[in-house]
């Protein structure tokens, strides 16, 4: 028995109005995305058949530097955007779920920060 | 689970929005194999090659086959959400349409790529 009035429960519940802001944000990486992973698609298969001092001068292309570095930075957004939705939707429990996001966003957060290091300097010519 | 997944016919579009998710994270291994490709490239000659003697090797081509067919399924199936986040082309007949249309693209595109790849030696 609670003397709770059903107003008092109710509050604090619902949306934190901040779904919106998510939900734009990731479309728009998805929009960056369109023309990044194509590209990103074609240079694999240019990169397959160089080896490691051809991928070195080809990355040393301001151009393909800087795609290399927005393919694989919003990418990395995209994929901690996208999987946070799943493990909303699929794990229950708060503490599970509060260490899934976490593993989630640290795991984006470092893949991303390290890949985009490592071709800033081959880029920029201290390999 | 959401209602009774076991007592709804199977159609096209239950696909299409499960192989979304499934792709997505698929997809998601194929972002760390990115970042690794990027942090062996910055260790050197040595790491850059056993990485691609790793991504070379027949079950590194298997995995890379089924991130090329998942990165555009993954795309193909994207463009037809963001359509469809304008209100268009959701009603029944379009949407299943439009199903078909992107497994249609996926095939077709990941069969281009590996065709191109093998064409220019990348194989």
């Amino acid at each position: 028995m609670s003397f709770r009035t059903p107003l008092s429960t109710a509050r604090g519940l619902g949306s934190a109005k901040h779904g919106v802001g998510h939900w734009i944000s990731e479309r728009v990486a998805a929009v960056a995305l369109v023309p990044l992973v194509v590209w990103g698609a074609y240079s694999v298969i240019l990169l397959a058949r160089m080896d490691y001092y051809e991928a070195v001068e080809w990355i040393r292309s301001p151009v393909n530097a800087t795609l290399m570095v927005l393919t694989l930075g919003i990418s990395f957004m995209h994929m901690q955007s996208g999987l946070r939705v799943v493990i909303e939707d699929y794990v229950y429990s708060h503490l599970n779920k509060a260490a899934c996001l976490l593993a989630n966003l640290f795991v984006c957060g470092l893949a991303g920060a390290l890949a985009i290091m490592s071709i800033l300097k081959v880029a920029l010519g201290g390999a | 689970m959401s209602p009774h997944l076991q007592v709804w016919r199977w159609h096209v579009t239950m696909l299409t929005s499960i192989l979304h998710r499934v792709t997505g994270v698929g997809l998601y291994l194929g972002g760390l194999i990115a970042a690794a490709w990027a942090v062996s490239l910055a260790a050197g000659p040595e790491a850059y090659e056993t990485f691609k003697a790793v991504l070379g090797s027949p079950l590194g081509k298997f995995v890379m086959f089924g991130m090329t067919l998942s990165v555009f399924y993954h795309l193909g199936n994207g463009i037809r959400h963001l359509v469809w986040d304008f209100g268009y082309g959701l009603d029944i007949k379009s949407a299943n349409s439009s199903a078909w249309a992107v497994f249609g693209f996926t095939v077709a595109a990941t069969l281009a790529t590996w065709a191109i790849a093998f064409q220019i030696g990348a194989l």
